[in-house]
């Protein structure tokens, strides 16, 4: 008799949609909805509007571009409907108008990347000029109130590869997913978990060509061009899993993007290295748990607020970054409400999600605004951008708090 | 990650018991899918005929208004319903005629709040009733969009503007010796419920609204950050899978999102709901608690499962976990040795420990006095 369970196992909807009970939690802390009346929130956006799409993709409703894609719906669903995927997956499906030159360019961070590393003085002064600002304002409607983020002179690829044979020298050995922010803006990140993973024993590797994760090609609907960069990574990734190796990050979002999104979006495979993909801290406090020992300085002290990315907050990994912080001596740690920052990648860059952008950041700047913290921590690079912009208040990955607290 | 503790459910019982588990030095984690039965809230703690201090302190430390009065509350259909311990945006009342002549307040364009139905039941108590809506540019579509007015969506709105509705009622207000109000305020800040009254020169009643409950979000944001303050982690969004069970003795859960990095603890409690939840799950030929396949105290006939008549007592939601005295549950008949099961996955299986939030907090105070013990 027990046979006929099985029926409902077949039953099982796309982005489990048929789940949804319209309990209206999702609708109850949708940060967009709160000050955004254009958006019609993750219940009618999400599984309301897909019963109506699959009945005829006319339904499709324009308005879902003011999806953020932070996921938090999906985290409050009692029921595990993937809000946000319904939602995503219908702009990638249904929306047939060609995206804009802007949104090609937000999204191209690879190609922009090495396009201007080896002119990064000068692009760099010039995205911070005034006149340059109001140009792309006018011409590309990217706000000018936004700051881009500096380019550096030289890639972390470059810098880790004239240092294969020393860290060739320890025994145990991960491979590292630095995402083109470390890469071509940010290398200190890179080499700041190459400091840390040292201290514990662990020599870095780079993968063998790693390619963006294509976060903001799948928001820019760019999807033939994040399906390659799907393809491309799941294979580098898989020789390096397949030779023993676990791939360590240090962008919430990049991961969140290589185990989540891409069979959920795309349809790429990556059952094979999904569970070889970690956030640094995560294996790091995994590390510390079974015993080893960082040396910690005993000068170090700081007043330290954490922010809980939102895809942090998605990967439910949040709690090793705030536990790895506890461990670190000196550091006074603060656990904020966790609160959408409002820039959710390219959307905030664009000048029609500014004002949504900043109304959004609000629950978590007046948090900081209270707190007065002297370093905010925090997975996520573009959190970073958006918290330095809005408050003032320098943020730092969790991997450099750390590097600065070692010996 | 080791924890002396672990709780499978964030609703008012696991809130509860990792509240009080923590008061009492006790490292805990809370594994929550999603949001919870507080959401659907009341604002009255069902069953509850008493207040025990021990009770007053959770709630008066965590920032939660309570009151005690035993009596009757103002169904949102304009019904009454025997009630004792409530938030403060709940009125309690000796009797059903708590005024003479009332008027009725209510947002122009808002269906999720009954005016004309509470009008019909209080006149039926022999009051006199006038209902008016309230048309304000704050809740007007450009400000709160095309499908979401909402109990949520205007309470955010009326955590700014709540005194310009206390001015629109004092000029409304006639000879009607009290003013009911939908719960839609206070989402951010407990104490507005209070102003509100104090700044209108009537008698001021709360009546509830279709969900989300304003003040269900509010205490469930305000258990949980008194928790977090407590020093407990919670764990939001995530899912126990499965569970190590070696020599009748949990090792260890499994999470979706922390898959290999196991939550182990001294003791586990089960609080993971009823149907809703998926704590219990019923398919056409059984019933069945999914985490550890937990012995069930229930009937096997379909048949009696449930009552035809829709609006009658269902005998599906008295199923429950079978658990001892101590509400400890079994397995295939041999106990569980570090296993509590606690809120309404326990059904009526206990009725002296009541129903609703009555059953939700005195389980969970019982199972913290064992494990503490």
């Amino acid at each position: 008799m027990d046979n006929g369970i099985k029926f409902q196992e077949y039953t099982e909807s796309t982005y489990n949609f048929e789940e949804c009970t319209k309990c209206t939690v999702c609708t109850a802390f949708c940060p967009v909805l709160q000050v955004n009346p254009l958006y019609p929130g993750p219940k009618q956006a999400g599984p309301d509007g897909e019963r109506l799409r699959l009945r005829d993709p006319n339904f499709f409703d324009e308005s879902l571009k003011y999806c953020l894609n932070c996921k938090r719906c999906e985290v409050w669903c009692p029921s595990e409907v993937k809000v946000a995927d319904l939602i995503q997956s219908a702009r990638l499906q249904y929306d047939t108008t060609p995206p804009k030159l802007r949104d090609r360019l937000l999204a191209s961070t690879d190609f922009m990347g090495k396009l201007a590393r080896p002119v990064a003085p000068v692009v760099n002064a010039v995205t911070g000029l005034p006149l340059a600002k109001t140009a792309m304002d006018v011409m590309l409607k990217i706000d000018r109130h936004r700051t881009f983020p500096k380019y550096s002179a030289s890639s972390f690829e470059f810098w880790l590869k004239r240092r294969r044979k020393e860290q060739a020298v320890f025994s145990e050995q991960v491979a590292y997913y630095h995402g083109c922010y470390v890469n071509y803006n940010y290398p200190q990140l890179g080499k700041d978990l190459v400091k840390v993973l040292n201290a514990l024993g662990v020599g870095v590797q780079l993968l063998d060509g790693e390619k963006c994760c294509g976060i903001a090609l799948i928001s820019n609907r760019l999807t033939k061009e994040a399906t390659k960069n799907a393809k491309h990574n799941v294979s580098v990734l898989s020789k390096a899993v397949e030779s023993g190796l676990k791939v360590v990050t240090t962008s919430s979002t990049c991961t969140l993007t290589l185990r989540e999104e891409y069979p959920s979006l795309l349809g790429v495979d990556n059952s094979a290295v999904k569970d070889s993909i970690l956030m640094a801290t995560r294996y790091i406090y995994e590390k510390l748990e079974q015993g080893a020992k960082l040396p910690f300085r005993a000068d170090f002290h700081k007043r330290v607020a954490y922010h809980t990315p939102c895809h942090m907050q998605r990967l439910g990994w949040g709690i090793f970054s705030e536990k790895l912080l506890r461990m670190i001596p000196g550091l006074e740690l603060t656990v904020l409400d966790s609160a959408c920052c409002g820039i959710s990648g390219t959307y905030g860059f664009k000048k029609e999600n500014y004002e949504t952008s900043q109304a959004i950041g609000e629950q978590l700047f007046s948090q900081l605004r209270a707190i007065q913290p002297e370093v905010v921590a925090c997975d996520c690079e573009t959190c970073k951008w958006q918290i330095e912009m809005s408050t003032g208040f320098p943020v730092m990955n969790p991997i450099s708090l750390l590097a600065e607290a070692l010996c | 990650m080791r924890f002396d503790t672990v709780i499978v459910g964030g609703g008012l019982a696991g809130l509860i018991a990792g509240i009080s588990l923590q008061k009492a030095g006790k490292s805990t984690a809370i594994v929550s899918t999603g949001q919870n039965a507080l959401h659907f809230f009341s604002g009255c703690f069902e069953s509850i005929q008493e207040a025990p201090q021990q009770v007053l302190d959770i709630f008066n430390e965590a920032g939660i208004r309570v009151h005690y009065k035993p009596g009757v509350r103002l169904m949102p259909m304009g019904t009454f319903k025997e009630s004792a311990l409530s938030l403060d945006d709940v009125s309690l009342f000796p009797t059903p005629q708590f005024g003479k002549r009332v008027l009725i307040i209510n947002f122009m364009g808002y269906h999720d709040f009954f005016s004309s139905f509470l009008a019909e039941g209080l006149e039926k108590q022999g009051m006199e009733c006038r209902i008016r809506f309230l048309t304000l540019g704050e809740l007007t579509q450009p400000e709160l969009g095309p499908n979401e007015m909402r109990a949520v969506q205007i309470a955010r709105k009326m955590d700014d503007v709540w005194e310009k509705v206390v001015q629109e009622v004092r000029v409304l207000l006639k000879d009607e010796d009290t003013v009911i109000l939908p719960q839609v305020f206070g989402l951010k800040d407990a104490s507005v419920p209070t102003r509100i009254r104090q700044g209108i020169p009537a008698q001021v009643v709360f009546a509830g609204t279709l969900p989300p409950s304003v003040p269900g979000i509010r205490t469930q944001m305000q258990l949980k950050k008194r928790y977090e303050v407590l020093g407990g982690t919670y764990l939001m969004g995530d899912r126990v899978t499965g569970a190590h069970v070696y020599q009748d003795v949990v090792q260890n859960v499994v999470t979706k999102q922390l898959d290999r990095h196991y939550l182990e603890a001294d003791h586990f409690i089960l609080a993971s709901g009823s149907f809703f939840s998926k704590g219990l799950v019923s398919n056409p030929f059984k019933i069945y608690e999914p985490l550890f396949e937990l012995d069930m105290d229930y009937n096997q006939d379909r048949n009696t499962w449930y009552n035809p008549t829709f609006a009658n007592h269902q005998p599906y939601m008295g199923f429950g976990v079978k658990t001892d005295a101590n509400l400890q549950p079994s397995r295939k008949g041999v106990p569980v040795k570090n296993l509590y099961v606690i809120g309404s996955i326990l059904g009526e299986t206990h009725p002296e420990l009541g129903s609703g939030a009555g059953l939700a907090i005195r389980s969970a105070l019982k199972v913290t006095e064992l494990i503490t013990k």
